[in-house]
């Protein structure tokens, strides 16, 4: 049986999700966009594969009898560790001939090798969060990671920081835009090997792989969509607009939908569906992206969060503050102003968030307006004050309506391309 | 697969090269005032007396038609920031920025010639609030004549007897008296009345041109193309021989295109394949002109019919100069029937009738950010014509002339998501 994938290649993230014939999801892929189209679609599309591959193992794994829920996630575990651990090796290699390439650079390479090998030794720790929290990326953990210690260097005067860091983001970009997807198969086995695995538990999923591997995964056909979608390497007829994506993935996720707001990175978008998911209206913002995902990025940056954060601290809010520019490029300013008046940190988050609501929901009264049932998709879904804050306004303005988030909300678009990439392989 | 070919029609080009050619001419002798003593009367499109302009023998200048100029010259930026830095407020009709700014930089032209100072302003439609605001900051400029032709707007659809003899009136004895002090000629009323009717020649070439759009497939674009075809009946060539020469090239070249089976002329080349007919509502944006048009020729889209081409005449409808005998009664016709002056059910009904009558598979509004009066209720509007029709409209946003309002990705985005769309709605 044929599988179908599609690529969403967003301005903040590149999601690929690859279903089966059937039209079940058998893979997710996510990474961060980098200025290489090609490279993040390929690493996504890689992403996905494996995971599929992965879900297969498992249900292999089961069928021989092992607890497979428990050692499957195990082995996925592993699986991502190894692949960043991959990464960490390469990003040093680079990281270390940059740094030797400069004046008086032996010395600081030398630093900067101990270093490396500080977090290679680390790897488990440090990349076992990639597994369980998605909206992580291995760039931000590595920054991270490698800004503090190069700070501790430099503070004990045993390096430049200066140039640790411009070596260290120079050979960041360079290997995000040039790398190629991990190979599941020789992964795994260094995976198992640096996780430890028993001999019993090795040779059983190495007979779970060779079961999976003897029927290939084949994708019959892609579908890409997204904001950078007219770069994808693809023929002019496997590219749909997110519009229409979002539209029939959020009817693939929940079928009753009528209405869909997706707020991505730079695009906040209102649907209408009929009730096959065909689209019937639209609106989105115009060129101006204040209110999207940028927005909470650039508030979380301003506040040292993670974006991830934001949300749960707004809901600690005692009242919201009013906030009347979403503009992105003045987000900074809006927050530091109202911090300097003596507002407290969550109330004016709180406020924020009312602000982004607000703006999506004049586009929900221009596209239409707000049906039952509604779904909020994109990445911004995740974030529990902005569903709090949307359902509260809906409910006030249009009435008692099922909002539906789903966990995989940020796939929507990706899951819509491989809808679509299912009905054309059909045609 | 592209979606034009190159074009194989030798006549292409003809009437846009007369049409260059007509432009020259009106510039060149605008440049030359000075020497010929002739006198030059400022005017806005929607509504304009141009016949009476030229019966008085004077030359019209064009401000909005200058300003589309720039911004089509990559021009209006500058403009813009020129009449920024005087004063003028971002929110601003960019128009009026654009001819403020070029004034101010000098009064070149299209044609690179300096353009004489007006001896007259002529204010003949005054549904535009804003061009009565734009003529209040020229006369500052220039001190000259001004005329103010008041031109009720037709709130209930259609326009009154009252409201028709009420233009005549001040025809007769406000504007026609300032035309015949600052020409120092008297006004030949029959001799008006044989040029309106040389204007309807031109007229009915010009509506069968865009009615041909109704075939299939339709060998004009009537928004991208139509803009060029009604220049010179918008402008100051209405009732002329030029212009009538103009039209029936015009009509010729339309006519073998049909017989031949051929599509719009679009940049890249004639149209291959006509995939899908739209109608559209609002003017292009000009700095981004060709980026734009090419959006829609790009996914095979043919414009069958448009209103913007209807701003300066409704001529598609049966209006035609010099219908009525008394022509201050025909030009009072005119004024009130300009596309400008329907009213928002009036302008629904006729985005209606273009839909059904053109076979169109959708309809796009192209609501423009720095004109608040004629976007002002334009959502409203496609809401109502989708529930008319049955079929969806699309929403874009941009700009006149401020090329900071226009985004090619953005539009780009929601056009092709609406034509896939329409696609979808085809294939269900």
């Amino acid at each position: 049986m044929g599988h179908y994938l599609g690529i969403d290649l967003g301005s903040t993230t590149t999601k690929a999700v690859l279903i089966d014939g059937a039209g079940k999801v058998q893979g997710f892929g996510l990474t961060n966009t980098r200025s290489s189209y090609e490279v993040a679609a390929a690493i996504a599309r890689g992403e996905a594969l494996a995971d599929a591959q992965l879900s297969r193992i498992e249900a292999e794994l089961s069928r021989l009898g092992q607890s497979a829920a428990e050692l499957g996630a195990e082995v996925r575990r592993a699986y991502r560790v190894e692949v960043a651990a991959g990464r960490l090796a390469s990003l040093r290699a680079r990281t270390l001939e940059l740094a030797r390439a400069t004046p008086k650079g032996d010395g600081a390479a030398q630093k900067l090798e101990a270093l490396f090998a500080k977090m290679l030794a680390d790897a488990t720790p440090l990349f076992s969060p990639l597994a369980a929290d998605r909206s992580r990326f291995f760039r931000d953990v590595v920054a991270a990671r490698f800004l503090s210690e190069a700070e501790e260097l430099a503070q004990a005067r045993e390096i430049s920081f200066e140039l640790a860091m411009g070596a260290f983001d120079r050979a960041v970009v360079e290997m995000e835009n040039t790398e190629v997807a991990a190979e599941l198969g020789p992964t795994l086995e260094r995976a198992m090997a640096r996780a430890r695995f028993s001999p019993a538990k090795a040779q059983a999923v190495a007979e779970a792989r060779g079961a999976v591997e003897r029927q290939p995964l084949e994708v019959s056909r892609m579908v890409g969509t997204g904001y950078g979608r007219q770069r994808l390497p693809f023929p002019k007829e496997q590219i749909r607009s997110e519009i229409l994506c979002h539209g029939l993935g959020a009817h693939a996720l929940f079928s009753k939908t009528r209405t869909v707001l997706d707020i991505g990175g730079q695009d906040t978008k209102a649907i209408q569906v009929d009730e096959q998911g065909v689209v019937t209206s639209f609106q989105m913002n115009d060129r101006c992206a204040a209110g999207c995902g940028r927005y909470l990025g650039y508030i979380a940056e301003e506040m040292n969060l993670g974006i991830h954060e934001l949300g749960p601290l707004a809901l600690t809010a005692t009242r919201a503050v009013r906030i009347s520019s979403t503009c992105t490029v003045f987000a900074g300013v809006e927050l530091r102003e109202r911090l300097s008046l003596g507002e407290r940190r969550e109330n004016i988050l709180l406020g924020l968030h009312r602000a982004i609501v607000l703006r999506a929901m004049s586009l929900l009264a221009r596209s239409g307006g707000v049906k039952d049932e509604f779904t909020f998709t994109g990445g911004v879904a995740r974030n529990p004050a902005v569903v709090r804050e949307l359902q509260s306004l809906i409910d006030r303005h249009y009435g008692e309506r099922r909002l539906n988030v789903h966990s995989d909300s940020i796939y929507t678009g990706a899951l819509g391309a491989a809808l679509f990439a299912q009905r054309q392989g059909e045609a | 697969m592209s979606a034009t070919r190159p074009t194989t029609s030798a006549q292409k080009d003809i009437s846009m090269e007369r049409q260059k050619a007509m432009l020259a001419r009106h510039f060149q002798e605008l440049s030359k005032v000075r020497e010929t003593g002739r006198k030059v009367a400022y005017t806005f499109v929607p509504g304009n007396l141009t016949e009476l302009i030229s019966e008085a023998g004077m030359l019209g200048v064009y401000p909005e038609i200058n300003a589309l100029q720039s911004g089509m010259r990559q021009r209006s930026a500058d403009f813009i920031h020129e009449a920024e830095r005087l004063g003028h407020n971002e929110d601003v009709c960019t128009y009026v920025k654009c001819d403020i700014g070029m004034l101010t930089k000098g009064n070149i032209g299209p044609t690179g010639e300096k353009l004489p100072p007006p001896d007259l302003l002529l204010l003949s439609y005054t549904g535009c609030f804003t061009f009565m605001k734009w003529f209040e900051l020229l006369r500052r400029e220039y001190h000259c004549e001004i005329a103010m032709l008041h031109v009720p707007y037709a709130a209930d659809g259609q326009p009154t007897e009252a409201m028709r003899q009420y233009i005549a009136k001040q025809l007769r004895n406000e504007v026609i008296p300032k035309f015949e002090k600052v020409s120092g000629k008297k006004l030949d009323l029959d001799s008006l009345a044989a040029r309106l009717r040389r204007s309807a020649l031109a007229e009915e070439d010009l509506s069968w041109v865009l009615e041909s759009a109704k075939k299939k497939p339709s060998p004009i674009d009537a928004y991208f193309g139509a803009v060029y075809y009604v220049g010179p009946i918008f402008t100051a060539f209405r009732g002329g021989e030029d212009c009538i020469g103009y039209y029936r090239a015009l009509r010729q070249e339309v006519k073998s295109r049909l017989e031949h089976g051929e599509g719009p002329v679009t940049p890249d080349g004639t149209l291959a394949k006509e995939r899908f007919r739209l109608v559209v509502e609002g003017p292009p944006n000009w700095t981004h002109f060709r980026d734009f048009w090419k959006i829609f020729y790009e996914e095979g889209v043919v414009f069958v019919a448009s209103t913007y081409t209807k701003v300066g005449g409704l001529y598609d409808r049966g209006f035609r100069h010099g219908a009525e005998k008394d022509p201050l009664l025909s030009l009072a016709d005119y004024c009130l029937s300009c596309y400008t002056n329907l009213s928002l059910p009036a302008r629904v009904d006729l985005l209606e009738r273009y839909v059904r009558e053109y076979a169109a598979d959708g309809f796009i509004f192209n609501s423009i950010k720095s004109c608040k009066s004629f976007s002002a209720g334009q959502l409203v509007m496609l809401r109502e014509v989708e529930k008319r029709t049955g079929i969806p409209g699309a929403f874009i946003e941009s700009d006149l002339v401020d090329p900071r309002y226009y985004s090619q990705a953005n539009i780009k985005n929601r056009v092709e998501s609406y034509l896939q769309m329409l696609d979808q709605r085809r294939r269900a």
